[in-house]
């Protein structure tokens, strides 16, 4: 009964999904002509590189046309990191306690010698490929939420390959605050000098150089160091929060 | 053409891992696939031009999510029916 029930399920999802779609023209041109934009991809399309001179177009809806869906996005992914630490921070007492009733069936083998020693070679490259994925933004793919959540892979490597691997709190939590608290401010800096949020300049460089765009590189420079910083406070404190003790 | 046919390739491969996924009761072994369907998916995303979006999938899907799931198994149990078994038995006792 409940089979057949699952399969009856399944045929009405299935003929609502063909009903959406069958008339759908997959593989075709649906923009329309760049040059006189009738749909707004078009639009985009034909201002991005024209009048913000911003190579990636797609970086130019993100950090420009739809701004204020980033800020809105960056401050998803800040309060879930701070709901994450709420629930997951204990004080210091309590931690130590856990720590010296050492719990049963966790094996505590370092890491050999290859991977310590690899880590430590590929820690400063991802690195490196995560800042020039966020200062690139506006000329090749990636952005700020790409190299961010690269950086945080680089250091989740190290926290998995060296137990002892420590990163500074304060640190941390000071970069994302200003980060954010700078991206914001950019954005009032549109509103009085511009007269809207997050307006961009006027001058906005050559195509395809490094400093064009206006303000996008920049502001995709506080989404990265906001991005990494977050992620890597999230991971530091899954890996290094211990499990209460059940008895 | 070629593309056409790795697409579907990766396609099949997708899906049966995706399936393996929801089947597999280790749940490390689990995790492992959604690592792979991350992976394949962040390779469609690329054959698909939207190279942005594979870059995030690829950090955030393969990589992240993952490790935080193994951290999850690394704190609880690997074994799906051991793990319901305990809580039955934990609400039990706690109920006498």
């Amino acid at each position: 009964m409940k089979r057949i029930f699952v399969v009856f399920l399944l045929l009405v999802l299935g003929l609502a999904v063909y009903r959406a779609f069958h008339k759908a023209p997959f593989g075709q041109n649906r923009i329309g002509d760049v040059e006189r934009p009738q749909s707004v991809s078009a639009f985009y399309l034909k201002h991005s590189p024209e009048t913000l001179h911003t190579a990636n177009s797609v970086t130019a809806i993100v950090v420009n046309f739809r701004g204020f869906d980033t800020l809105g996005e960056v401050t998803v992914l800040f309060l879930a990191a701070t709901g994450l630490a709420s629930i997951l921070y204990r004080r210091k007492e309590e931690e130590e306690a856990t720590e010296k009733a050492h719990l049963p069936g966790r094996i505590q083998l370092p890491s050999s010698t290859l991977v310590r020693t690899g880590a430590k070679i590929l820690f400063p490259l991802i690195l490196m490929l995560g800042i020039y994925v966020f200062v690139h933004g506006h000329l090749t793919p990636g952005g700020g939420f790409q190299g961010g959540s690269i950086i945080a892979t680089g250091f989740l490597l190290m926290f998995i390959t060296y137990k002892r691997f420590n990163v500074n709190h304060n640190v941390l939590i000071w970069l994302e605050s200003l980060s954010g608290l700078a991206f914001v401010l950019t954005g009032i800096y549109g509103l009085i000098s511009y007269g809207s949020f997050l307006q961009n300049t006027g001058w906005t460089g050559r195509l395809n150089d490094l400093i064009s765009g206006g303000l996008i590189p920049l502001i995709y420079i506080f989404i990265g160091i906001k991005v990494g910083t977050e992620l890597t406070n999230v991971l530091d404190t899954l890996l290094h929060t211990k499990p209460r003790r059940h008895e | 053409m070629i593309l056409l046919v790795l697409l579907v390739v990766l396609a099949v491969v997708l899906l049966a891992a995706a399936v393996y996924a929801t089947v597999q009761k280790d749940l490390l072994y689990a995790v492992l696939a959604t690592g792979v369907v991350s992976l394949v998916l962040s390779v469609f995303f690329y054959l698909l031009q939207a190279p942005d979006v594979a870059i995030t999938e690829a950090a955030i899907g393969i990589a992240l999510t993952t490790i935080i799931f193994i951290i999850t198994i690394r704190n609880t149990t690997r074994d799906e029916d051991k793990y319901s078994e305990d809580m039955i038995n934990r609400f039990k006792t706690e109920e006498e």
